[in-house]
């Protein structure tokens, strides 16, 4: 069987396109590099759509840190706390026996139950926990002066946090941000190695990988394969937050923009 | 455990609780979290061995030692933890058992790798065929060990080495006009320096640390979350004297608030550590503290 024929069979295999049975023995190269990838497919579904909707509650968590009113501070210094302070893997086995319980009352939860839904809020809640943290930080450093210089030019309320407060926030934070978005990716290749079930083996790159290594019982192949993928894909993180950084400081003189200077903190 | 326990049907809810809390398997489920602290206790200093070792090489002179220990930290970087945790488990196993085939049976002449399987000779099986039932799980979580500190060892040789740049270079230069030679200053100015500037770095890694610990399960050891899911799954009165329902979702809490309680007794830990480091330094918040006490 020619690659191009296991690339069309399989190319889609994670999302339930194509061949039904995963190949049972004697694994090329090729499919090797083809499931792998396919299950790559839900990596980034659940890293985009995690980051997109966490950054507006992030936003919003960060701003209610900030606020002197105890109601909003809070709820959001305690979401934060709880999100942060326990492992994302007990936070995927909770929510799914959680969605459980409810779906035995509720029949409308089924879809909470599968990875789809169900792993994308846990992503979701904890993204926004971790940057809400971040953008918190970023809030408190910004340049008193600013401030100072916004109020002298009677901007006020919401003209004032969406033109200075805001930009310059993203912009403190983008460094940090561009870090956790990484970790959010890393983070994606737990959902299906927590509670929730791979239906009909569709499953994340990591699944197909450790599917390899079991049958194979060789894990020198589809491992490093995995680790391929996602340093490419780290690449294109680091690559298009790049983007967004040299857009976001666009205001600056050239030689004090200078370039992001990745300090990858492996540590979230 | 106690003495009303041995007709459970009977009890009412607290004294039923009460015995099904202490019930053997639960005992079990306890011991299971002295596991986690172990793990905790053994691969933090190991893991920081191997990160100082790491960051060590990465700062050498000589170029191929400096570019192993700069491959080991980057190599952790853009690639899922779990991902290093699945492989070396795997990975590990089979090195160990490569290497023990290779010393005890030197006439063996099969293939070692026969199509889908991994075959040594009986003797060089790790842990041999015969060994009791905690042999393996010894075995088990000694590579469970191994695995963390490889891991956690890039992580933290990432921060020591951060750590050490930051010393400022006047002390070392200093060092250097006092006469010390390259190891004197390293060890007598750096590296008592470059504690203050790594904590901030290495505080965060113990935290993730605590947080990578329910991990273990995919590695196969009965942690937490092993017992979590065994105890809470619904159990009729047939196998069990103490029926209940799927509490899962229970025990899930319960291991989410033992996560809290262990990462804010580590917060406060930490920030007392700082403070107690920061004395004397010439850093902010070392100038902070002098204030604080000379006012």
């Amino acid at each position: 069987m020619s690659c191009w024929q296991t690339i069309q069979d399989y190319g889609l295999r994670s999302i339930g396109i194509g061949e039904r049975l995963l190949p049972k023995g004697d694994f090329t190269l090729c499919e090797h590099f083809t499931l792998i990838g396919s299950g790559m497919i839900w990596n980034v579904y659940f890293g985009v759509l995690a980051m997109t909707t966490g950054f507006f509650l992030a936003t919003a968590l960060a701003l209610g840190k900030a606020s002197p009113n105890r109601w909003l501070r809070k709820p959001a210094e305690w979401f934060i706390f709880v999100f942060r302070g326990s492992p994302l893997f007990i936070q995927f086995f909770f929510a799914y026996f959680f969605f459980l319980s409810l779906k035995k009352s509720y029949p409308m939860f089924d879809a909470f139950t599968s990875a789809w839904l169900g792993a994308l809020i846990v992503l979701f809640l904890n993204t926004a926990a971790y940057s809400g943290e971040i953008f918190y930080g970023a809030l408190r450093s910004i340049p008193k002066g600013d401030i100072e210089a916004a109020d002298a030019y009677g901007l006020s309320g919401w003209a004032r946090f969406r033109r200075i407060v805001w930009p310059t926030m993203l912009r403190l934070a983008w460094p940090a941000y561009t870090n956790e978005a990484i970790f959010l990716f890393h983070a994606t290749t737990l959902v299906f190695f927590s509670a929730f079930p791979a239906w009909q083996q569709r499953g994340d790159a990591l699944y197909y990988a450790s599917y390899f290594a079991d049958k194979t019982f060789n894990p020198f192949v589809p491992y490093p394969i995995l680790a391929f993928y996602f340093i490419l894909l780290t690449l294109l993180i680091v690559w298009g937050f790049g983007l967004v950084n040299t857009r976001l400081n666009r205001h600056l003189p050239a030689e004090t923009r200078g370039k992001m200077r990745f300090r990858l903190n492996l540590a979230r | 455990m106690f003495s009303f326990c041995a007709d459970p049907e009977t009890l009412g809810t607290f004294r039923w609780f009460s015995c099904y809390l202490t019930n053997g398997v639960h005992m079990s489920f306890y011991l299971s979290f002295v596991k986690v602290l172990v793990l905790l206790a053994v691969t933090a200093p190991v893991a920081l061995s191997f990160g100082f070792v790491g960051a060590m090489a990465a700062r050498s002179h000589f170029p191929p030692l400096s570019w192993l220990g700069k491959g080991y930290i980057a190599i952790v970087r853009g690639v899922p933890d779990i991902a290093f945790f699945l492989f070396f488990v795997i990975a590990l196993d089979q090195a160990f058992e490569w290497t023990r085939h290779q010393i005890l049976c030197p006439d063996w002449t099969d293939p070692i790798r026969q199509g889908n399987d991994f075959l040594v000779c009986p003797s060089a099986k790790l842990p041999l065929g015969s060994a009791p039932e905690w042999v393996h799980e010894t075995y088990g979580f000694f590579l469970a060990v191994i695995t963390f500190a490889i891991v956690f060892g890039a992580f933290a040789a990432n921060v020591l080495f951060g750590g050490m740049r930051a010393v400022p270079h006047a002390q070392l230069e200093t060092a250097a006009a006092y006469g010390m030679s390259r190891r004197q200053t390293f060890w007598r100015v750096l590296v008592p320096q470059m504690w203050v500037y790594a904590l901030p770095g290495l505080s965060n890694l113990w935290m993730v640390l605590i947080k990578a610990t329910p991990l273990l399960f995919l590695l196969g050891i009965e942690d937490i979350v092993y017992w979590a899911r065994e105890l809470g799954g619904t159990k009729t009165s047939q196998f069990t004297a103490y029926p209940h329902g799927d509490w899962r979702m229970w025990y899930f809490l319960f291991l989410l608030l033992f996560y809290l309680g262990m990462t804010r007794v580590s917060e406060i830990g930490l920030e007392r550590l700082m403070r107690r480091l920061s004395r004397g330094q010439a850093t902010a918040a070392g100038e902070l503290l002098r204030k604080e006490t000379t006012a």
